[in-house]
């Protein structure tokens, strides 16, 4: 049985300028989430767990735009959203629209496993929120180098892939846009197969249904992870800029992006691993 | 080839024992409604604003849940979303938790001319429709006196319920009956093709009776309920969380594009072999003019016509 593997994400399209100590950081964070999810594989938790822990942490930094450092609406309003898929049996669960829970991700979580729906987004995922369980209220500095996305996808040692995906949205955003992030098969996918998150332009991402086209060329196409990740990147994104990670039921790690950058880890278990935010 | 043309009202557990006069309002306004988007059609109209033009006739229409006559949230309101998707450019548009827009298809195609975005919810739907001029009003207009009915059942019964299916929540070990309360209602969309293989799909609901505030579904998710490219135009309906986990609409066109599959038969897989049963149906025309109307439920209201004269509007199985 192959081992398991983990990638993570801190969005696509960096800045070429970006100050030498915040890469610094920012690939600090990065090996960080890594290790946390490393630590939870070797423990044997399951995929989803790891998916979900990883992102919290990625949530809670205020480096990348996500929960704390959420980017700010034209209003001047944190409107935050995420999305989390189990790759075995393929249930998911999404919110959109928050403003005062902590961690978007794990709301995500509850709707999946706590409600009848998939997907509840601003008051009504509000009220969910306050109905499960005392989660709170935070709004941060905004990141101003990196408003971007977080992601996190697994594929543990039973083969179980998991993908989970976290954003604030855009910077000066319309107030209720809803980007790629909580739209499962845009933003996020997990099936048998694989595991995606997405990062970069929201509109491109759904239009493109970038996360689900990476399962259904390995399904539909016979295609092997990379070819996957790499034709999807190619072919999918007409003139959009985004970047993925992604792993396999086999084991595999891929990631892709046709932006100037991509913040992104990742891990097998033979012992590689990588983080990088260029080419 | 010419133009091709397919909608639906709904697909669920709808009784073949429906009293006619639940039956006899529904087919009539498919018949009527279908008749409008041929002739748009026939007058040469853009794919794109044929199926805008018959949702929202759908959604005026109150026996549809859309726009006029949407099921209720648990609070009582009513939230809408609807959807809608150019083929050629792959633009798309989106819409939820609208509550006083006449015709939210309208609101998403607004969406999808108008802003650099996809997808505008609640509060901001709402600030972006005044902005745009559209049509609002009280929300009341919306309520009809068989969905508050429909609502106090569900309550009663204390599930979700699907339009016209048992309850699926896992907890329920046995089914409750449902009562005749005629909860025979579903999502609407509009597919259609013109001569020259241009595409466009629509769709528009009111979600789930008895759905928690705040529940969005499959319709306004690219690739789940609405989707078109160059290959095909698809439409679905159902129960929204199992569309969107199989990616519904987006499937059929990739297994098309992937694996060389004409549209009746790339419908028929995912809706027969990869859908749970009961829980799915969906309407699809493709660029070579092909139609397909697929369900894995008891039953799905809709109708069809091709420029060669071809009409059918059917409830059940044929």
């Amino acid at each position: 049985m192959a081992g398991w593997a983990i990638a993570v994400h801190g969005g696509a399209g960096v800045d070429p300028n970006l100050p030498a100590d915040r890469q610094e950081e920012a690939k600090q964070l990065l090996t960080r989430c890594l290790n946390l999810g490393i630590d939870a594989l070797r423990s044997s938790l399951s995929a989803i767990d790891v998916v979900e822990l990883v992102v919290r942490e990625l949530e809670t930094d205020p480096l990348f735009n996500s929960g704390r450092g959420s980017a700010l609406t034209e209003n001047g309003t944190v409107e935050m959203e995420a999305s989390i898929m189990d790759g075995s049996g393929r249930r998911c669960g999404a919110v959109s629209g928050l403003t005062t829970v902590k961690n978007p991700i794990s709301l995500a979580r509850l709707v999946m496993d706590k409600s009848p729906h998939s997907y509840l987004a601003f008051s009504g995922a509000e009220k969910f929120a306050k109905q499960m369980s005392p989660i709170h209220m935070n709004g941060l500095p905004i990141s101003i180098y990196a408003p971007e996305t977080v992601g996190c996808v697994v594929v543990d040692s039973e083969g179980r892939c998991a993908a989970a995906t976290s954003t604030g949205g855009l910077l000066n955003k319309r107030m209720g846009r809803i980007g790629d992030s909580p739209l499962i098969g845009a933003g996020t996918y997990a099936g048998e197969l694989c595991g995606v998150s997405c990062t970069g332009e929201g509109e491109a991402i759904i239009r493109g249904t970038l996360a689900r086209e990476v399962g259904a060329v390995m399904e539909y196409k016979g295609l092997g992870l990379q070819e996957a990740v790499d034709f999807v990147i190619k072919e999918r994104l007409d003139e959009g800029k985004a970047g993925l990670i992604a792993v396999s039921n086999t084991g595999e790690v891929a990631y892709g992006f046709n932006c100037v950058g991509m913040f992104r880890g990742c891990a097998t278990e033979n012992g590689f691993m990588e983080v990088g935010i260029w080419e | 080839m010419g133009w091709a043309i397919a909608l639906h009202g709904g697909a669920g557990a709808i009784p073949v024992d429906l009293p006619p006069e639940r039956l006899e309002p529904r087919e009539a306004a498919l018949r009527r409604i279908l008749q409008i988007g041929v002739s748009a059609l026939n007058a040469r109209c853009s794919p794109l604003d044929v199926v805008e033009l018959v949702v929202r006739e759908l959604e005026n229409c109150p026996h549809f849940n859309a726009g006029k006559g949407s099921v209720l949230t648990t609070n009582g309101t009513v939230e809408m979303e609807a959807c809608i998707m150019d083929g050629n450019s792959k633009r798309c548009g989106a819409v939820s938790g609208v509550s006083t827009v006449v015709n939210p298809i309208s609101l998403a195609r607004q969406v999808m001319e108008k802003t650099p975005h996809i997808y505008l919810a609640f509060d901001g739907a709402e600030a972006f429709a005044r902005e745009q001029g559209l049509e609002t009003i009280d929300e009341s207009h919306f309520i009809t006196t068989e969905n508050i009915e429909r609502l106090k059942q569900a309550k009663e019964a204390n599930r979700v319920q699907q339009d016209y299916t048992p309850p699926f929540k896992p907890e329920d070990k046995k089914e409750t009956p449902v009562p005749d309360g005629d909860s025979k209602l579903g999502t609407v969309g509009c597919v259609a093709v013109d001569s020259l293989g241009n595409l466009a799909a629509a769709t528009s609901t009111g979600g789930l009776v008895n759905k928690m505030v705040g529940r969005i579904g499959d319709t306004p998710i690219i690739g789940a309920g609405t989707y078109a490219n160059k290959f095909c135009a698809i439409s679905a309906t159902g129960i929204g969380e199992a569309i969107i986990r199989e990616t519904v609409a987006r499937d059929v066109a990739a297994v098309m594009e992937y694996k060389g599959l004409g549209l009746k038969e790339a419908a028929d897989y995912i809706v027969h072999q990869v859908s749970p049963k009961g829980t799915t149906g969906l309407v699809a025309v493709s660029s070579t003019g092909e139609v397909a109307m697929p369900f894995n439920t008891t039953g799905m209201f809709r109708a069809c016509a091709t420029e060669d004269g071809f009409t059918e509007v059917a409830t059940w199985a044929i």
